[in-house]
């Protein structure tokens, strides 16, 4: 099954250089200016709660966990901008099933580094950190679920979640959380920054619906970057276009009230 | 003081302007060049608004600026309100036509819906009748009203500041130091007039 857009994708240049990554300053243009100093080696990935096999697991064994494949996926952030994107990474589930999950497993929570010594926004405190995210377990497991660890064949730039990140195509971009350290397996629903943060406005679902607007922003049309100054808005999809593949999780779930 | 106010004396009301289209060439040229980096939408649309902002905030400076220094800059009030309200202009146009693109529907719930375009507009709404009374005909036919209502720009400019700070998803940084600026201008002017109007002050 390709998993990947036939679309045009945006350029290394455009996706290295408009990210928001708040643990390096608020501005798109920051990561790229501040993400240099974060040190990526040596690098563990914690994996603990309700799995057979926990422990402090080396990227290089992560990494041998499952074939690392080129997936090119539409991103969507909240703010209603988009990119197309060709990531290389391992299926999530791969993973998953290398450290056996347990069968009371029902969420997967996942946390950023925390080192404000190198990421100069953790000396602020706008956010709680470190950054949190978390998925329900059955939307882990579905083969989109990337964690992804290059950008166009060469390893994670730094300012798009270097080395080891998760990407969740019919998500809103917060939920793909970078520069991962721990992922746990828990009974209950993990808390989610942005979540926390704000409720009203960003919920733990966040999956893309034109039909439900941000408090503050229609959802309903997109900027695609990289068209210019007089490139035209799109239509979001539902899903992001990931219809065929997600719709099914969320049968018989209202997605108004589960936004 | 007075060296400052006497080397203004020759400067023409009108030289404003043309420091007023500076920003504006600026970013042209960056637009020119190639600079406006990876999304142009948003760094013109921000940098206007950014423009109309200072330029708001420059206007309402004037007077405090005479009373704590004796810096004149009265004959230039004109100007740089009606530059303030170019930016504005400008800003609005850039949601219109290169972020939001006209697509009616989704602006006029905007406009209606979300509290910081809601204040944006209210902002740029009174502005225009400021700037069509900015002429000296108009000062002198509303006399005593004029005053009156150009005292709207409080307003305005406090709504201005506000629709910046909510666009952000956190409350952080330059719209912190807009809201504060404005903030301390307005309270100068509010103390200044209590003053005034208190005897006990002469």
């Amino acid at each position: 099954q390709n998993l990947s857009t036939s679309e045009t994708a945006n350029t290394l240049e455009e996706i290295t250089n408009y990210n928001n990554y708040y643990e390096f300053g608020l501005d798109k243009g920051d990561p790229a200016k501040y993400a240099g100093q974060l040190t990526i080696d040596p690098w563990a990935v914690q994996i603990d709660g309700l799995v057979d096999r926990p422990g402090s697991y080396d990227l290089a064994d992560v990494m041998r966990m499952g074939p690392v494949e080129e997936r090119i996926y539409r991103f969507r952030c909240v703010e209603a901008w988009s990119m197309v994107i060709p990531w290389n990474g391992i299926q999530l589930s791969h993973i998953l099933n290398k450290v056996g999950v347990q069968p009371s497993a029902r969420y997967v929570a996942f946390e950023t580094l925390l080192r404000p010594e190198e990421m100069p926004g953790q000396r602020q405190g706008f956010l709680d950190w470190p950054y949190r995210e978390g998925l329900r377990l059955d939307e882990a497991m579905n083969p989109l679920t990337l964690m992804a660890t290059g950008l166009y064949g060469e390893s994670m730039p730094k300012q798009n979640g270097a080395p080891i990140r998760l990407v969740v195509p019919w998500k809103y971009g917060f939920k793909s959380i970078k520069s991962i350290v721990r992922i746990s397996l828990t009974a209950d629903q993990p808390p989610a920054t942005w979540n926390l943060t704000n409720p009203r406005e960003y919920g733990f679902y966040a999956n893309v619906n034109p039909e439900v607007s941000h408090p503050r922003w229609s959802q309903a049309t997109e900027r695609r970057i990289g068209g210019g100054l007089f490139n035209s808005r799109q239509d979001t999809v539902m899903f992001n276009g990931y219809g065929d593949q997600v719709a099914s999780l969320y049968a018989g779930q209202d997605l108004k009230r589960d936004f | 003081m007075q060296i400052v106010n006497q080397a203004l004396r020759p400067v023409p009301s009108w030289s404003m302007y043309l420091l007023g289209l500076v920003p504006l060439s600026w970013l042209v040229l960056r637009g020119v060049m190639g600079q406006l980096g990876v999304d142009p939408v948003r760094t013109v649309e921000h940098d206007l608004g950014l423009r109309a902002l200072q330029w708001i905030c420059f206007g309402l400076a004037i007077s405090p600026l005479r009373w704590l220094t004796g810096i004149n800059l009265l004959k230039f009030r004109r100007a740089v309100g009606l530059v303030a309200f170019f930016y504005a202009v400008l800003h609005l146009s850039a949601w219109l036509f290169l972020d939001i693109q006209l697509h009616w529907g989704q602006i006029w719930g905007d406009i209606l819906r979300r509290p910081y375009i809601t204040l944006g507009m209210l902002a740029l709404l009174m502005m225009l009748p400021l700037a069509l009374t900015s002429n000296t005909w108009s000062i002198r036919r509303l006399g005593k009203r004029w005053q009156k209502l150009h005292r709207l720009v409080y307003v305005a400019g406090a709504a201005a500041a506000v629709h910046f700070l909510l666009v952000g998803k956190v409350w952080v940084g330059e719209a912190l130091i807009y809201v504060g600026i404005v903030a301390i201008l307005l309270i100068i002017r509010r103390v200044h007039s209590q003053r005034r109007a208190s005897p006990a002050a002469k």
